[in-house]
C-alpha cells in the first residue's frame, strides 16, 4: 500500500484561501462596513469625530421629492444606455462573426472603447456634441434650436447614455463575438442547407444559444450604469441642466468627494446598493429562469 | 554577470553617498495645492526660488489637480497620518478646517517661529474673509482674485460710448443698444455650479445685502440663507428678462464656447469674470480688439461696498515635527515678500494681498504697463468699503457652500432654462440650501466657531 501524506481539509482550504479573503475583507467589506457605519453617523470630514443619527441620512434622503427623481433618471438612464450598448454590440458581434471583410481588424477595434477613461470620454463627447462647436452643430444649421444639450434636459440625458453606450459597446461585443464563436459551426451550417437564411439564423439558433451570454451582459450593463457614469456626467453635464442629469451616482460624488457631506453620501451609497441588488435579483428571479445554460 | 550586479550596487551606493549628505542639510517639506494647468507651473515656480534662496530647507510642491481634488486628498492623508505640512483651501472648504482643529494657526506658528508679521498689512477685505470673527489669522491668504466686468470697447464705441456701465440701469440700457446695433451676444455669461459667484455672491457683497444671516455666517453655525429676500431677486429678474430678449445669452463648455473664450473672441461683449482671467483674455484676445475691465456694476443709488475675494489660503496642519513648522514659516516668510507679490501678479492674474505688496508693484509702475493696467480695479474693488463697515458683509461663511452654490445654480437654472418662477426657485433653492446648512450644524454639534 501506498503511503499518502495527508492534510486535514478545512485548515489547509482556509491557508489556501486567506490571502484572497484578507484581499476581499481589507478593500470590500472593511469599506463596505465603514460605509454603513457613515450612513447611520454624521462624519465630520477631518475625522473630529461623528455622531449616532439612526435614520435620519435615509429618512431625509427619502422624503425629498428631488431625490426620487434621481433614482427615475438613473433607472432610465440605466434602461437607455443597457439598451443601446448591447443592441449595437450584438449587430457587430454578428456581422464580425459572419466573417465580413476585415472582421479580423474590427474584432481588436471594437475593444479600444472600452480603455478610455470616462473624463476623457467624456470630454470627446462634450466636443462632439455641442450645440454651437462640435459635430452636431450640422443639425441646428439645418432645424434650428433641436439639439442643445446645455439647455434642453432631455438632449442632455440622450447625450450622456449614448456616451456612455459607446464606451460598453466594445466590452460586450468582446463577450458576445466570443459566444457567438462557441456555437458549433454545424449547426449553422446545418440551417444554411435547409434553406434559413442568416437573419433567420440569427433569431433562430445563434439567438438563443446566446441567451446566457446576453443574461450576464444585462446584469453587469444594468450594475455599471448605476455605478460608472458618475465621470461622464461631471465632464459633460455636471447633473444639468436644471437636475435633467443629475443620477444618483453623480449626487453621491459630488455630496461626497466635493461637498464633504460623507454620511449623506454613505447614506445614498447604501440606497444605491440596495437597488442594484434588488434589481440584480429581479433579474435573477424572472428572466433566469427562461435560459437554458446547455 | 555578478560583476555587472556588483556594478550595480555600488554605483547605487556611491550615489546615494553623494547625495546623502546634501539630502540631510535640506529639511524637505510637502506642500499640496489644487491649482492646475498654467498657474501649477508658477507655483512650482515660486517653490523652486524659494528652495534656491536658502540652504536649510526645500519645500516639494505638488498640485492635486483641483482645489476639490487637493481637498480630497489632503482630509484623505491627515486622515491616515500622512499629510503635507502646507495645504492649500479654497473658500469653499475653509469653514470644515477652521472647525476641524486639524491645523496649526498661521498665527500662532510665525509668533512660535520667530517672525513678527504685520497682519494688517493684509487688504482689509482679504484679511476679513480668512479671519475668525474675533480677527485672528488662522491660514495664510494666497491666490486672491475678485470679479471684474470685461467689455469690448470697439462694440462700446459702435454704441457711442467710451466708458463701461457703472450701474445695472446703465447696463440694460447697453445691452438693448448693442443688441440693436446687431451684436448677437451682448452679455455672455453661464449659471454652472462654479459660474455663479460673480452675479450672486459678488453682487450681494457690493450692494450689502446679506446672503445669510448672522453676518453671512461669521456669527454662528446656525445661520440661515436670505439671498432670496433681497434686492438680488430684482436682480434676478432683470437678467432673465435680459436673457429672453436675447441681450444675454448662456455661452458654456456644453455649447461649445465658454463665456470667457466667447468675449476673447469678439462673440460676446460684455462678460463678468475673475481678475484672475485678465492674464488669458490678454494672451487669447482676438487680434485688434480694443477691451478693458471695470469693476461691477451696482444698481443706481446704492452706495457701493466692497466685493468679496476669492481663491484660496495657506494652512499648515497639525501633527508635524518643530522641524517641518520651521520649514513651513520660512516659506511664508519669503513669499510675503513685496518681489515675490510682483512676479506673483505678473505671471499670474492674481493680485497682491499685502498693502506692501501692492505699493511694491504701484511704483514698479506695474499697473501702467499695457498687458497689467487696469488690474489695480480689482484691489479698488475689494477696498471700496472699510472692511469693518457694519452695512458690508466679511465674506462667505458657510458650510456645504459648494452644494449651496449647486442649490442656486439649479435654481437660477430651471428660471432661465424651463422659465420657473423668479420668487418660488430662488425660494426652493434657498430652502434646499438651508437644510444642508441644518445638516452641518448638527455636523458639528457642540462645537464653537472661533
Amino acid at each position: 500500500m501506498e503511503k499518502r501524506v495527508t492534510f486535514s481539509s478545512t485548515t489547509i482550504g482556509l491557508l489556501f484561501a486567506f490571502p484572497m479573503l484578507l484581499l476581499v475583507f481589507v478593500f470590500f467589506y472593511w469599506p463596505g462596513g465603514q460605509a454603513l457605519f457613515w450612513a447611520f453617523t454624521l462624519e465630520q470630514p477631518w475625522g473630529g469625530g461623528n455622531k449616532w443619527v439612526g435614520f435620519q441620512n435615509f429618512a431625509h434622503l427619502l422624503k425629498d421629492p428631488i431625490y426620487w427623481n434621481s433614482i427615475t433618471r438613473s433607472l432610465v438612464f440605466g434602461a437607455g444606455s443597457t439598451a443601446i450598448a448591447m443592441g449595437v454590440a450584438l449587430v457587430l458581434a454578428v456581422l464580425t462573426d459572419r466573417e465580413m471583410k476585415g472582421h479580423s481588424a474590427y474584432r481588436s477595434i471594437f475593444v479600444w472603447p472600452y480603455a478610455i477613461a470616462a473624463p476623457a470620454l467624456g470630454l470627446a463627447f462634450r466636443f462632439i456634441l455641442a450645440p454651437e462647436a462640435g459635430l452636431l452643430s450640422i443639425l441646428n444649421r439645418v432645424w434650428p434650436d433641436i439639439w442643445n444639450p446645455a439647455l434642453d434636459g432631455n438632449d442632455a440625458m440622450i447625450a450622456i447614455i449614448v456616451a456612455f453606450s459607446w464606451k460598453y459597446i466594445g466590452y460586450n461585443f468582446i463577450f458576445f463575438l466570443s459566444a457567438l464563436q462557441g456555437i458549433p459551426r454545424s449547426l449553422i451550417e446545418a440551417a444554411a442547407m435547409d434553406g434559413s437564411g442568416p437573419l433567420r439564423r440569427v433569431f433562430d439558433i445563434q439567438l438563443p444559444l446566446l441567451t446566457p451570454t446576453l443574461f450576464f451582459l444585462l446584469v453587469i450593463n444594468i450594475t455599471e450604469s448605476f455605478q460608472d457614469s458618475f465621470g461622464i456626467v461631471d465632464i459633460m453635464t455636471q447633473g444639468g441642466p436644471a437636475r435633467a442629469t443629475e443620477l444618483m451616482v453623480y449626487k453621491i460624488y459630488f455630496d461626497g468627494f466635493k461637498g464633504l457631506d460623507y454620511s449623506g453620501a454613505a447614506a445614498q451609497s447604501i440606497i444605491l446598493m440596495v437597488l442594484v441588488i434588488l434589481l440584480t435579483i429581479l433579474q435573477f428571479r424572472f428572466i433566469e429562469r427562461r435560459i437554458h445554460y446547455k | 554577470m555578478n560583476a555587472k550586479i556588483l556594478g550595480a550596487v555600488s554605483a547605487f551606493a556611491l550615489s546615494a553617498l553623494l547625495a546623502g549628505p546634501a539630502a540631510a542639510e535640506k529639511h524637505k517639506i510637502d506642500f499640496w495645492f489644487g491649482n492646475s494647468g498654467d498657474i501649477a507651473k508658477r507655483v512650482q515656480e515660486q517653490c523652486d526660488r524659494f528652495n534656491a534662496s536658502q540652504s536649510d530647507y526645500e519645500v516639494v510642491c505638488t498640485s492635486q489637480g483641483s482645489y476639490d481634488a487637493s481637498l480630497q486628498n489632503t482630509i484623505a492623508a491627515f486622515r491616515a497620518g500622512q499629510q503635507p505640512t502646507i495645504a492649500q483651501v479654497s473658500d469653499a472648504g475653509t469653514l470644515d478646517i477652521m472647525l476641524s482643529g486639524a491645523f496649526y494657526p498661521a498665527n500662532k506658528l510665525m509668533a512660535d517661529m520667530g517672525y513678527t508679521v504685520d497682519w494688517n498689512d493684509y487688504f482689509g477685505g482679504i484679511k476679513a474673509y480668512y479671519a475668525t470673527s474675533k480677527g485672528d489669522m488662522y491660514s495664510f491668504p494666497f491666490n486672491s482674485s475678485t470679479a471684474l466686468l470685461y467689455w469690448n470697447k470697439d462694440a462700446f464705441a459702435k454704441i457711442g460710448k467710451d466708458h463701461a456701465p457703472a450701474t445695472w440701469e446703465e447696463a440694460a440700457d447697453d445691452f438693448k443698444a448693442l443688441k440693436e446695433a446687431g451684436y448677437a451676444c451682448p452679455l455672455g455669461f453661464n449659471i454652472s455650479r462654479d459660474e455663479v459667484w460673480q452675479f450672486e455672491e459678488q453682487f450681494n457683497a457690493i450692494h450689502g445685502e446679506p446672503i445669510a444671516t448672522k453676518r453671512n455666517g461669521y456669527e454662528g453655525l446656525d445661520a440661515e440663507l436670505v439671498f432670496n429676500k433681497g434686492k438680488w431677486v430684482q436682480f434676478v429678474k432683470d437678467w432673465k428678462n435680459w436673457y429672453d430678449k436675447g441681450y444675454a445669452v448662456i455661452k458654456s463648455k456644453e455649447t461649445g464656447q465658454t463665456f470667457v473664450e466667447a468675449f476673447a473672441a469678439g462673440d460676446c461683449q460684455v462678460i463678468l469674470t475673475s481678475v484672475g482671467d485678465h492674464g488669458n483674455i490678454g494672451r487669447t484676445a482676438k487680434e485688434g480688439m480694443n477691451w478693458g475691465v471695470a469693476m461691477l456694476p451696482v444698481y443706481a443709488g446704492t452706495e457701493r461696498k466692497h466685493s468679496f475675494v476669492g481663491g484660496a489660503s495657506l494652512w499648515v496642519l497639525s501633527g508635524k515635527q518643530d522641524a517641518d513648522y520651521k520649514a513651513a514659516a520660512a516659506f511664508f516668510n519669503f513669499i510675503a515678500k513685496p518681489e515675490e507679490a510682483l512676479t506673483w501678479s505678473t505671471v499670474t492674474g492674481y493680485i497682491p494681498v499685502r498693502n506692501s505688496g501692492y505699493e511694491y508693484l504701484v511704483k514698479q509702475g506695474f499697473y501702467d504697463k499695457a498687458p497689467y493696467a487696469g488690474r489695480e480695479l480689482a484691489i479698488k474693488s475689494l477696498t471700496a468699503s472699510p472692511a469693518d463697515d457694519a452695512n458690508s458683509f466679511p465674506g462667505i461663511r458657510l458650510g456645504g457652500l459648494l452644494q449651496i452654490r449647486q442649490e442656486i445654480s439649479n435654481g437660477l437654472q430651471a428660471i432661465f432654462i424651463k422659465n420657473e418662477d423668479v420668487q418660488a426657485s430662488l425660494d426652493a433653492a434657498a430652502a434646499r440650501g438651508n437644510e444642508i446648512l441644518r445638516r452641518f450644524e448638527q455636523t458639528y454639534e457642540g462645537k464653537q466657531l472661533p
